[in-house]
């Protein structure tokens, strides 16, 4: 689909992320929902924090943030408030969403304030050099861990679902053409939506891991997950080991940016009186 | 192997049959290579993606969604 190139940034290309890193893979998937849609980019944001997932804004000619640590939804907040004709998207990996940036997430999903946000979870801090983050498996080893994870990780979607949000799923880089679908499923949703990517990270995690190539790591996400419709029939033996992916939650519920703007219609009735 | 040379948005791709590839931004991952259906792509000694089968692509298009630096563009 050489239409992905008119949603690129082209002269700053080839972008930075390492060689077999799922991070580019997430970038096309949601371009294609975008272009799906017909959204004109020009109504798109995307916003980001630090971290490699950090650096997609730059690399998307939508209109583009690239923010603090941690702080991609309270900016996409602002944004929308602002202006909710816009289509906001947050990308974040998972220690900028659930460690610095973690307060934000279940307050947004408490809101359910109507953005995208995209988790990119590869189970580690792969720019600032392999520290592990809240979703490093028990056991598994960063430059943090060196005997390896003593704390036991978030079921990120558990998490969210306890907080609120419209749309929760989880996808995976292997699983392209189901991402698509999930990611704009996303984008349509009115409301909180979230989608968490399982992505190899063969830098940091994968090596230090003895994971193997990025391949091998694409291969386990193949093996170790399963769609949910057949989880439901397995049992708890047979679950173990395995992450479920698919979509968990789309429900209707009050977007915060249109209650927002009944409150301030309301309040100029009552100043008028 | 050397096909045909296409400009796209001001860059210079190769087609070969359906395939459109930018050797320059490929990182020689191998993830198109190995989950690629019909075998058609492999690695170069340059450590870069070529086209061995091009008349075994389906179009599938499944290279271009997986490759994670947007070098394969498939035409259907
Ligand atoms: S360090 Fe990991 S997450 Fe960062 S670009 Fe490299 S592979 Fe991707
Ligand atoms: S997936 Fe992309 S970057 Fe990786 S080898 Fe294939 S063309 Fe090159
Ligand atoms: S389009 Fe499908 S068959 Fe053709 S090279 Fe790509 S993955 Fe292989």
């Amino acid at each position: 689909m050489a239409k992905s190139l008119e949603y690129i940034r082209l002269d700053k290309f080839p972008h930075v992320w390492c060689p077999g890193c799922g991070i580019g893979i997430v970038m096309g998937s949601i371009i294609r929902a975008v272009d799906k849609m017909e959204i004109n980019k020009n109504d798109v944001v995307m916003v980001s924090g630090i971290g490699c997932s950090g650096r997609m804004p730059g690399y998307c000619d939508f209109n583009t943030l690239h923010t603090t640590h941690g702080r991609a939804l309270s900016f996409a907040t602002g944004i929308k408030l602002a202006n909710p004709k816009f289509k906001v998207i947050t990308v974040m990996g998972d220690g900028d969403a659930l460690a610095i940036g973690g307060n934000h997430l279940i307050h947004a999903a408490r809101r359910n304030i109507d953005i995208l946000a995209i988790i990119i979870n590869n189970w580690i801090y792969g720019m600032t050099g392999g520290q592990y983050s809240p979703t490093t498996p028990l056991g598994s080893f960063a430059t943090t861990a060196p005997y390896g994870q003593v704390e036991p990780p978030f079921d990120v979607l558990k998490l969210i679902k306890g907080s609120g949000a419209s749309y929760i799923a989880r996808g995976t880089v292997y699983h392209i053409r189901e991402l698509d679908k999930l990611i704009s499923g996303g984008l349509q949703k009115k409301g909180f939506a979230v989608v968490e990517v399982i992505s190899q990270c063969p830098t940091s995690f994968g090596r230090r891991n003895k994971m193997g190539s990025a391949v091998e790591m694409m291969k386990r996400q193949k093996e170790e997950t399963v769609p949910v419709k057949k989880a439901e029939k397995m049992s708890k033996e047979e679950l173990k080991g395995k992450i479920v992916r698919g979509l968990f939650l789309d429900e209707e519920r009050d977007e915060y940016t249109e209650r927002y703007e009944k409150l301030i219609a309301k309040a100029k009735e009552v100043h008028q009186k | 192997m050397s096909g045909e040379k296409v400009k796209l948005k001001g860059i210079e791709w190769k087609r070969y049959g359906p395939l459109l590839l930018n050797r320059e931004w490929c990182k020689g991952c191998g993830i198109c290579v190995a989950f690629c259906p019909k075998n058609v792509l492999k690695i170069g000694e340059d450590s870069k993606v070529f086209v061995d089968k091009e008349e075994d692509c389906t179009s599938c298009t499944l290279c271009e969604l997986r490759c994670p630096d947007f070098a394969i563009l498939v035409e259907r």
